[in-house]
């Protein structure tokens, strides 16, 4: 049944379409997955909207697919089966900041750019973890894939910041989890069964979430990093260690890319904070104290190249590597797999990496980011593609699948992975596993609307 | 340049929305006025530019009304060049421009963008109002018209001349210049539209007769200097027509009298302002100072700045001919009432312009907002003047 009237009774007639061109937009983004067709795109301002919606939806078997910024890269909101794509982006309020226990209340289509620059103005010393994600990205899509931010190494990933959700059932019914399904405090998530990881992770195949309550955290008053360089691949889980037991750091990047070739080895940047200037000068020492074991072998970058990693990486979010990555090959595009691995692992991906890009006639560009005070390593094999190049784009695409496999083949686990790549882990897990996640989307979900294609085998 | 020129340019949009803030994200809303009105992708610079490349390039989609639509939504602002983050940002409005040149071409204009062409062509603007009408304006002032040997030419276009709210600052302005005592006039009935909207329109054809027709009696007048009451014309006159004149914004000249005596402010004028800058005078000209360095200049006016001010001010929607064609509406959403209130929230009891198209857009969403006891617009040609000895 054609659903455009229903629909815009529902938001209006500017806020809804299935004109080819805003389905054309709706069906690809600017990673290097293959376009997938939309049928509807509708833009909802409240909760109520979005239940009627998915109301709607739910009575017809209809798929609905929520969209944030749509900048995953990988195709995530992009809908597998058609339907409705919803755009979660006019859902727009950021509904109350709580200054002493340092959360903010907001809906879902709230950018990270709206969150930083509210609360700049408003409450200059508290931040949010930020990701390198352009600031169109949204809070929650950030929190649904679980991605991670500024912040990271220090306070975890970003999803293990939501204090609170509230969230529309595929069957239509509103719903408030954490502190806020009983209280007027959206403060914690703990001591309650966790019914948030009913939601986070799962790539809109839950539910809609309208509301999150994230932490916030106080926002330090010196900021600097430093630049450490390494011929030596091998000595990064030893190096890792050893920085990580000093426990001082908010945020680790690790890059090592072909181009420009002083970045050619392994650069690790540490981003040290601080509130007070001693405090700050004693933690840069301490880094710098730590090259001492590994004399030689891992050295500080100092002058213009440490500079320029300044200029690139202290910006938050820093625009200079990621973004740039897309105008690479002049081309509009690039896609990563995101590997997340065990520290000691990190080495093999790194060297198979390198050849996989040389396979595929690509740079490499491997940009790497620690997690949660050194557990895992986010690992992004990137590859940048020229989007009016289909020879390319389908390059990149086996380039993927390859580095995928890879990762999964050493013992990690893919984050925010395309659907193909999806499949991929659903292969390997447990069969109970599987069995479990199909249960519980068969209880939230009988008629399988929610972004149907992610997370199946 | 002609969109096939930017062929190997326009697939390099990453889609990223940088383009749609200012460049501290500042919460109050996205700058982009289309986007954030219509708030779907395909109404932002990123979705245009893939749509131009779908449509225009690479034939994927069948060029359409609704493509026109969409493309003549944008009131060519100019904010997305400027927070675009790569290298060929400069050319996005540009781009902007040669594909609704494709659009002209293949006769997929939408009605009003045809009418307000149509009419230009005819009548000289957009408003099919007869030529010797451009007079009324000064009618029962002593401003005149223009005559070999006067030092500026007083270029009003078609928004001052016509328009019954900007005619008020074309009077203004015009009072204050007579104040100086510098020689100038206007043309009056042989101004023809400067052309800025039907560039930015696409209609390249005709903004070359424009030019030609506007150069020519420059020329036959032996005008030098041109001072301009819209940041448009001066945009045009500026950038766009022959190097051989010497233009400035009023709000350029008015600083420089006030600066050298000739314009004494010291009646002033008691009012707290926010200023709100054009789009042609600010992103596209990078004058912010002159307009602020006049309101300070006049004693008794308090100057607060909106939160959307200098490079990250907020486009009241009038531009690329929307003050005409209107395809971005009215409704709580479009940019002049939300630009409106952010004005209010400022605690400003004036609203001063420096831009006709402004000034008239502003003030329908002022009444709209139901705000007009609380603020009032007015141009800064008419602060000054009701602040000089
Ligand atoms: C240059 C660049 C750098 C990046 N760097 C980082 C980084 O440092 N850290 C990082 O974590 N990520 C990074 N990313 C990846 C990604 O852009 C971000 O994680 C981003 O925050 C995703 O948010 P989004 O709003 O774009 O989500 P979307 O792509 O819109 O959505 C993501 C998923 O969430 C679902 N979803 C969206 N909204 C809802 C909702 N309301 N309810 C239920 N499901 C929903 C979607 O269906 C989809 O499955 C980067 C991307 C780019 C392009
Ligand atoms: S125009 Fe620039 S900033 Fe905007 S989406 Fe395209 S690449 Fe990004
Ligand atoms: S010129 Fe202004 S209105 Fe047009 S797309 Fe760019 S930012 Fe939007």
């Amino acid at each position: 049944m054609d659903i455009y009237s229903p629909l815009v009774d529902i938001v209006g007639e500017d806020f809804t379409s299935n004109h080819e061109e805003e389905l054309y937009i709706y069906s690809r983004d600017s990673g290097a997955q293959q376009p997938r067709k939309a049928d509807y795109v509708v833009a909802p301002k409240t909760v109520e909207e979005v239940q009627q919606i998915v109301k709607l939806a739910n009575k017809e078997k209809i798929p609905i697919t929520p969209m944030g910024g749509g900048l995953t890269l990988s195709g995530l909101a992009v809908p597998i089966k058609g339907g409705i794509v919803l755009d979660m982006k006019r859902m727009d309020r950021i509904i109350e900041v709580n200054e002493k226990s340092r959360y903010v209340i907001l809906e879902a289509g709230v950018t990270q750019g709206a969150l930083q620059s509210h609360l700049e103005k408003n409450y200059p010393h508290l931040e949010h973890s930020m990701p390198d994600a352009p600031p169109m990205a949204t809070i929650v899509g950030n929190v649904v894939i679980q991605g991670h931010g500024h912040l990271s190494v220090a306070q975890g990933i970003n999803s293990q910041m939501v204090n609170g959700m509230e969230v529309v059932l595929p069957t239509g019914e509103v719903c408030k989890l954490g502190s806020c399904s009983i209280s007027p405090y959206w403060f914690t998530r703990d001591p309650l069964p966790d019914l948030m990881g009913l939601f986070l992770g799962w790539l809109g195949t839950t539910g809609i979430i309208t509301k999150v309550s994230l932490q916030l955290f106080p926002k330090p008053k010196f900021r600097d990093l430093l630049t450490f360089t390494s011929a030596d691949l091998d000595l990064l889980p030893d190096f890792i260690f050893d920085i990580t037991q000093l426990n001082l750091m908010d945020n680790l990047f690790i890059i090592s890319q072909e181009w420009p070739p002083w970045a050619q080895g392994i650069l690790y940047v540490p981003i040290i904070s601080a509130q007070d200037e001693e405090e700050f000068k004693l933690k840069i020492e301490l880094h710098k104290k730590l090259l001492r074991k590994y004399e030689g072998k891992i050295t500080l970058v100092e002058g213009r190249h440490a500079e320029r990693m300044r200029e690139a990486r202290l910006p938050v979010p820093p625009v200079t590597l990621g973004v740039m990555a897309a105008d690479a090959k002049q081309g509009g595009g690039f896609e990563y797999t995101g590997g997340i691995l065990p520290i000691e692992k990190v080495p093999e991906a790194s060297s198979k990496a390198v050849e996989i890009a040389h396979k595929y006639g690509q740079p490499y560009l491997l940009g790497y980011q620690l997690l949660t005070g050194g557990h895992s390593m986010m690992c992004g094999l990137a590859y940048c593609l020229n989007r009016a190049d289909g020879e390319d784009i389908e390059k990149v695409r086996k380039a993927l699948d390859e580095s995928n496999k890879l990762i999964l083949d050493i013992g990690g686990v893919l984050w925010k992975a395309e659907a193909l790549a999806q499949r991929l882990m659903v292969q390997r897990m447990d069969p109970n596993t599987v069995k479990l996640m199909k249960r519980v989307r068969k209880a939230l979900d009988p008629n399988a609307i929610m972004n149907p294609g992610n997370w199946s085998d | 340049m002609a969109l096939k020129d930017y062929k190997d340019i326009i697939h390099r949009c990453f889609r990223c929305g940088y383009c749609k803030f200012t460049s501290d994200y500042s919460y109050l809303g996205f700058n982009c006025p289309v986007y954030s009105k219509y708030r779907l992708e395909s109404y932002s610079p990123g979705g245009m530019m893939w749509l131009i490349y779908a449509s225009l390039v690479k034939g994927e989609l069948k060029p359409s009304k609704h493509l026109s639509q969409i493309l003549y939504s944008c009131t060519m602002c100019r904010n997305c060049s400027q927070e675009c983050k790569f290298k060929f940002n400069e050319d996005i409005v540009n781009i902007l421009k040669a594909a609704r040149e494709e659009m002209v071409d293949k006769q997929l204009v939408p009605q009003i963008v045809g009418q307000f062409l149509t009419n230009v062509y005819d009548y000289g603007n957009p408003y099919r109002e007869l030529k010797q009408n451009r007079d009324n304006w000064a009618e029962n002032t002593e401003i005149k018209h223009y005559e070999k040997g006067d030092e500026f030419l007083y270029y009003v276009g078609c928004v001052g001349s016509y328009d019954t709210v900007s005619q008020k600052a074309a009077r203004a302005l015009g009072s204050v210049l007579l104040k100086s005592g510098l020689p100038f006039g206007f043309l009056g009935s042989r101004e023809v539209c400067d052309g800025n909207e039907v560039d930015m329109l696409g209609e390249k054809g005709l903004f070359e007769f424009l030019k030609e027709e506007n150069t020519q009696i420059f020329k036959e007048l032996g005008v030098k200097k041109i001072v301009t009451l819209s940041p448009h014309s001066y945009n045009a006159l500026k950038n766009n027509y022959s190097n051989e004149f010497e233009v400035f914004h009023y709000t350029q000249l008015l600083r420089d009298l006030v600066k050298s005596g000739k314009l004494d402010v010291s009646r002033g004028f008691k009012a707290k302002v926010t200023y709100h800058d054009p789009c042609f005078l600010g992103r596209y000209n990078n004058e912010y100072d002159a307009p602020r360095e006049i309101l300070t200049a006049i004693p008794g006016v308090e100057l607060v700045e909106m939160e959307r001010t200098k490079e990250n001010s907020f486009c009241c929607g009038g531009g690329g001919g929307n003050f005409y064609t209107d395809i971005l509406g009215s409704g709580k959403d479009s940019p002049s009432r939300i630009r409106v209130r952010e004005a209010h929230d400022t605690g400003a009891n004036i609203l001063a312009v420096a831009c006709p198209v402004c000034m008239m857009m502003l003030e329908d969403a002022l009444k709209a907002e139901g705000l007009e006891d609380e603020l009032a617009i007015k141009d800064i040609s008419e602060v000054m003047n009701a602040a000089l000895l």
